[in-house]
């Protein structure tokens, strides 16, 4: 397999430590499948915005102080006397937002063009185990301003562990490091904040080593029998990363110099103040329409319950979905609950941001029972009855198409 | 090439769809919008317009308010010199210490130093200003939804109170301030102070001196940030298109077989 370097010292190294012939294999001449369209640009986008972060949070972390009585005006230390402080901080916190956008994008891929069927399920649990890092270390990170919606967001998001029977409060008394929220809270939020992308990086390396066993999945969804219909990851889908590292970063950079805070809160440029509720305590958006789900049910523990199992149930749907067929293609009927799934994703996310009362509880219910029909009822059922397009030979007859 | 644009058009699509998600709470009154010379891809503060609004915060906000965050060296970024900015610190007395004696005392202030608020904490302002608490300015604008907008609404919009409200001394009717009760006196009215540079202070032009210099103190780095935000874009679009170019030569090796 691995050819021989022709540099000698290369070679002797590689012979003993073969980590030049594991990247060599990895990123340059991974066969890959030559039909991949943009879609699965967003992979290689969710890896280098993960890098970002975690280089903008280190250089934040040299000047930010994990303290109640500082951490706001550490904040605005970084803002107004670090150098290009101002910079560092909004690719910090604009770079969350991108971040989810984009593994929402590859979760939305994945789940149109069947990524999470067999033999890729392990590769998928690998995908939602980062994506529940994200969510930690996204809160987490969202209070270290110590903002008025920092604070209120961290008492809303700790006080759903009360919802747990019994031994509820001893455990958020054991989170908080006290009886209120207060500095213990925020250093120990501090700490796991900055192990967490950490750990992402750890699983992220597995989720590589998951995809390469059986390679990227395809528009097609078929497997891959001829060796022609694969090309080497390098120079084709490198240059084709590029690309689209080039597109998003313009994107990225539009929002960071020239609309900054339209994703955050307005409230968190207010210090904490534990005696004043903000009217209104509203997760980041990409929290909504989780939010949205806790909030359907009247009933606290139900709604954490609800709330979880929306994530969970994504552990399960490789086998929630029946059909043998993995890309939406060739699934007429499928492909049109999908999009409904969609829309639906985004009425929960804007129903998350309202007061639940009225109709936009009524709205939010209806939302959630449709989030878990989608898994629970759409994907068995349709597996056995709908009746799937014939699927093609080979994959040339898409990528020849254009 | 078209689907290229399609995914263009889906990726903005979906980033609106983001935007609107902003405009969530419910506005009861329309914001008078003004147009900001500080908005836009090239927006840029006024720094005259900056200026008279030091001298209203001067004149009139730092009775009750205070701009802790703003150091007075800072102010060389709105078109004052270093002499000017050594002359005006030194008019404030800014206690420090302890000394080698082990006492505070009082010096007049340098250039470092931080505006300083007309009291000493939360308690003493609540108990000056009647149980309610002049918060500070320095971020004012960021912390309010569209916040030069709303500032300038709020500073403007005071009306008389429907007749079915009592309200009682101290408190003033205003429709945009959440609750539409507020403790604050109008602040700002015609000819409550005389510009320096003899602008006609009509309460428009009040009222926009001192949002834009709000906005400054609460964004220092905004001309810095738009100025790099444009170089940097335009580097990325070259960048982009030269990464596109090459992809589709290198694609053409394979596609054209």
């Amino acid at each position: 397999m691995a050819k021989k370097f022709k540099n000698k010292t290369l070679a002797w190294l590689d012979y003993r430590l073969p980590i030049f012939s594991v990247l060599r294999e990895a990123l340059v001449d991974h066969p890959t499948p030559r039909n991949l369209n943009y879609w699965w640009n967003f992979g290689s986008l969710a890896g280098i915005t993960l890098l970002i972060m975690i280089v903008s949070g280190l250089v934040l972390s040299m000047h930010y102080v994990p303290h109640v009585d500082h951490a706001f005006d550490s904040v605005e230390h970084i803002m107004r006397d670090v150098n290009y402080g101002w910079l560092i901080r909004y690719i910090h916190s604009v770079g969350a937002s991108m971040f989810f956008l984009i593994v929402y994008i590859h979760i939305a891929r994945g789940l149109y063009y069947g990524s999470y069927k067999s033999p890729r399920e392990v590769l998928w649990w690998l995908g939602i185990i980062i994506f529940m890092l994200m969510i930690v270390s996204a809160f987490l990170g969202y209070t270290l301003p110590w903002g008025q919606m920092s604070f209120w967001g961290a008492t809303v998001i700790t006080n759903i562990f009360t919802a747990i029977p019994l031994i509820g409060d001893n455990i958020v008394t054991w989170i908080w490091g006290g009886y209120s929220i207060d500095n213990p809270t925020l250093n120990r939020f501090y700490s796991l904040h900055f192990l967490i992308p950490f750990l992402i990086v750890g699983v992220v390396f597995f989720h590589i080593v998951a995809l390469h066993k059986f390679g990227s999945n395809n528009p097609t969804g078929i497997d891959l029998t001829n060796k022609k219909e694969t090309i080497p990851f390098h120079p084709f889908y490198s240059i084709k990363d590029f690309f689209g590292f080039g597109v998003f970063f313009t994107i990225f950079a539009l929002f960071i110099f020239f609309a900054p805070n339209v994703f955050g809160h307005p409230d968190n440029y207010v210090p904490a103040d534990p005696f004043i509720t903000p009217s209104h305590i509203v997760p980041e958006w990409y929290f909504l329409p989780f939010y949205a789900m806790l909030r359907a049910v009247p009933h606290k523990l139900l709604g954490v319950i609800i709330m979880l199992s929306s994530i969970f149930i994504l552990f399960v749907i490789p086998w929630l979905d029946t059909c043998k067929v993995r890309s939406s293609k060739f699934r007429p009927i499928y492909k049109q609950f999908y999009w409904i799934f969609i829309l639906n994703f985004f009425i929960l996310m804007w129903v998350g941001s309202k007061v639940p009362e009225g109709y936009y509880l009524i709205i939010s219910q209806i939302a959630t029972i449709y989030y878990f029909s989608h898994f629970l009822i759409m994907m068995p059922l349709l597996g056995k009855f709908e009746k799937t397009l014939p699927l093609p030979d080979n994959i040339f007859i898409m990528s020849t198409k254009k | 090439m078209s689907r290229n644009i399609f995914f263009y058009l889906i990726f903005s699509f979906f980033f609106l769809i983001f935007l609107s998600f902003k405009s969530y709470s419910a506005d009861t009154l329309s914001l008078k919008k003004q147009s900001w010379t500080f908005s836009g891809l090239f927006g840029r503060y006024d720094t005259s317009s900056l200026q008279r609004g030091l001298q209203i915060y001067q004149e009139v906000c730092s009775t009750c308010h205070g701009l802790k965050r703003l150091r007075f060296r800072e102010l060389e970024a709105i078109g004052f010199t270093n002499e000017q900015i050594k002359e005006y610190a030194s008019t404030f007395e800014i206690q420090d210490g302890p000394n080698d004696q082990g006492e505070m005392y009082t010096r007049p202030g340098n250039p470092e130093d931080t505006f300083i608020s007309p009291y000493q904490n939360e308690q003493e302002a609540r108990a000056a200003f009647n149980g309610s608490y002049p918060p500070d300015l320095s971020l004012i604008i960021k912390a309010r939804k569209k916040g030069p907008d709303y500032t300038y609404s709020l500073l403007t919009g005071y009306v008389d109170p429907p007749n079915d409200l009592n309200l009682s001394d101290g408190l003033y009717y205003n429709p945009y301030i959440e609750g539409k009760v507020i403790a604050m006196p109008p602040p700002l009215y015609d000819a409550v102070i005389q510009y320096i540079d003899g602008t006609n202070p009509n309460l428009h032009q009040l009222t926009y001196d001192i949002v834009s210099f709000l906005n400054w103190v609460a964004e220092p780095e905004l001309e810095a940030r738009k100025s790099l935000g444009l170089k940097v874009i335009i580097f990325l679009i070259i960048l982009t298109s030269l990464f596109y170019v090459t992809m589709k030569n290198i694609w053409s090796r394979i596609n054209n077989k």
